[in-house]
C-alpha cells in the first residue's frame, strides 16, 4: 500500500469526494506554489468507500470559500508540530466574491475590470447564486 | 464609495413608505409647480447617457431645470472619454466631482450599481440593459395614484416584452411590495419574464401571477392594462424579432370588453402595439404617464439632493 508520512505543520484537507482532489488542486492553484503539496486520490475510506486528500505544508492560508464551494463535505485540520490542532468543516457559502464568473453576457461584470462578480446565495435546494449586480442565478458548477 | 449616500438604482432601494413619499411629493409639484422652481439653485445633475433615449433624458433634464438647478453631460458614449476606454468607475470617480447627483443609462446591467460604489453623490438609473428602470416605475405609480387615488388592490396586466422589458422588472418589482396586487402577465412563451424574477417575487411576496399568451382573455378582468414594445435592441436575431414583434396589437375594437374604468399605460415609445385610435379613448393615459415623469423625477431629485423640505 501506498504510505504518505504526515506534514509537520499546515493543512489536511481531508473527506474529500473522489474525483474533486484534482479540481481543488487547480483551483487553488496549488501546482504554482512553491511550499510542498501532495495530492493523493482514490484513497480508501471507511465513510466515502474512496476519497481525495490534499496535504499542504507550511502554509495554512488557503481559500476556505473556495472549498466550500467545491466540496463542502470537505474537511480541513490545521496541523502543528504533527497534531491536528483544529477541525474546520466547510459550508456552501452564503456570499461569493470573484471566483466564477456571471453566465449573463449582458452582465457589467463581464465587460468592466472594476465589476468584480458578486454572488449570493439562494435558498432554492440547489447551488444557485444571484448575481448582486444584474440579478441573473448563475449555478455553480466546476 | 460613501455608504450613507442615497441612491436608486434598484427598486428595492426605497422602501414602500419612500416610494409613497415621493409620489406624494411629486403629485404636490404638478399642482404648483412654481413653488418648486428654485428648490436647485445651484445644484448640478450628471446626465450619463451611454445609451440613446429620449424621454428619459430629457424628463431628467427638464426635472432638474424645471427645479432652478442645470444639467451637464452626454447622450452619446461616442462623445465621452468612454470611446477612448476608460473604465466605468473612473468616469463616476471624476463626474462625482462636477455633479451633486449623477442620472445613468447603460446597455450593460448592473452598471448603476457599480457606479454606485464608486460614487459619493446620488446614482440614479435610468434604465440599465433589460434589467431595470426604477424611475420609469415611479412615473407609472404616479400616474396610477392620480388616476385611480391609491396603488393597493387591483389587477395589472402587462402586456408584450416581459422577458427583456426593463420598465416592466422595475414595475412588478416594486407594485409586488403593495397590497393585493393580481399581475396577469401575457407574453408570446419566447418572450416570458426571466424564471429568476418569477422566482424571486412569488417567494419574496408571495404575489398573484397568471400567466397568458392572448389579450383577450384577461382584458375584462384588468384595472390597469400596461403595454410594451417589443424591443428590436435587444434581440441577438432579426428574424426572431421580425417573427414576434406584431404579437400584440391593441385597437379600440379590442379595449370594448375592458372595464370603463381601465387605464391603459405605457412606458413609450410605442410602435405598433397601441393602435392610434386607441388615443381618442379616454381610458388612454399614456401620454399623462409621460407628464407625469416629469413631476415624479422633480420630487425624486429634491429628495435625494435633501432639499424637499425647503420648498
Amino acid at each position: 500500500m501506498l504510505k504518505v508520512t504526515g506534514i509537520q505543520k499546515g493543512i489536511v484537507i481531508d473527506h474529500i469526494a473522489k474525483g474533486n482532489g484534482i479540481k481543488i488542486f487547480e483551483k487553488l492553484r496549488l501546482s504554482q506554489v512553491d511550499y510542498p503539496v501532495v495530492l493523493l486520490i482514490n484513497v480508501s475510506s471507511q465513510k466515502l468507500g474512496q476519497k481525495d486528500i490534499i496535504k499542504i505544508q507550511d502554509n495554512v492560508d488557503i481559500d476556505f470559500t473556495m472549498l466550500g464551494l467545491i466540496d463542502p463535505k470537505a474537511t480541513v485540520n490545521i496541523i502543528e508540530d504533527e497534531k491536528i490542532v483544529s477541525k474546520q468543516s466547510l459550508e456552501i457559502p452564503r456570499e461569493v466574491t470573484g471566483l466564477f464568473q456571471c453566465k449573463n453576457p449582458r452582465c457589467v461584470t463581464s465587460v468592466d475590470d472594476y465589476a468584480v462578480p458578486k454572488f449570493t446565495r439562494v435558498e432554492n435546494g440547489k447551488i444557485q447564486y444571484r448575481c448582486n449586480y444584474c440579478e441573473e442565478l448563475t449555478e455553480y458548477k466546476l | 464609495m460613501n455608504s450613507t449616500v442615497k441612491h436608486l438604482v434598484d427598486p428595492n432601494d426605497f422602501t414602500v413608505e419612500e416610494i409613497n413619499q415621493v409620489i406624494d411629493l411629486g403629485l404636490k409639484i404638478h399642482k404648483n409647480p412654481a413653488s418648486y422652481a428654485r428648490l436647485c439653485e445651484g445644484k448640478i445633475l450628471g446626465t450619463l447617457f451611454y445609451e440613446p433615449s429620449t424621454r428619459t433624458r430629457l424628463s431628467f433634464e427638464s426635472a432638474m431645470l424645471r427645479l432652478g438647478g442645470k444639467v451637464l453631460g452626454f447622450s452619446d458614449a461616442n462623445t465621452s472619454a468612454v470611446k477612448k476606454g476608460e473604465s466605468l468607475a473612473d468616469t463616476i470617480r471624476v463626474l462625482d466631482d462636477y455633479c451633486d447627483a449623477l442620472v445613468m443609462r447603460h446597455p450593460m446591467e448592473g452598471a448603476p450599481k457599480l457606479a454606485s460604489e464608486y460614487a459619493t453623490v446620488p446614482v440614479i438609473n435610468g434604465g440599465d440593459g433589460g434589467h431595470q428602470h426604477p424611475t420609469q416605475t415611479l412615473t407609472d405609480l404616479i400616474t396610477i395614484k392620480h388616476f385611480k387615488g391609491h396603488i393597493g388592490s387591483l389587477k395589472i396586466a402587462i402586456c408584450g416584452d416581459l422577458l427583456f422589458g426593463r420598465t416592466v422588472h422595475s414595475l412588478l418589482k416594486t407594485l409586488s411590495r403593495f397590497e393585493n396586487i393580481s399581475f396577469y402577465l401575457i407574453s408570446p412563451p419566447e418572450l416570458k419574464i426571466p424564471k429568476h424574477l418569477k422566482d424571486y417575487l412569488l417567494d419574496a411576496y408571495k404575489v398573484s401571477i397568471t400567466e397568458f399568451t392572448d389579450l383577450e382573455d384577461c382584458i375584462e378582468e384588468a384595472d390597469i392594462l400596461y403595454m410594451t414594445r417589443i424591443q428590436k435592441e435587444r434581440f441577438l436575431n432579426e428574424e426572431e424579432y421580425m417573427r414576434l414583434k406584431d404579437s400584440y396589437i391593441l385597437t379600440r375594437d379590442k379595449l370594448s370588453d375592458a372595464k370603463p374604468e381601465l387605464m391603459v399605460m405605457h412606458p413609450l415609445p410605442r410602435v405598433n402595439e397601441i393602435h392610434y385610435d386607441v388615443d381618442g379613448d379616454p381610458r388612454a393615459k399614456y401620454f399623462d404617464q409621460a407628464a407625469f415623469g416629469v413631476y415624479v423625477r422633480m420630487a425624486l431629485i429634491s429628495i435625494l439632493l435633501e432639499v424637499a423640505d425647503h420648498a
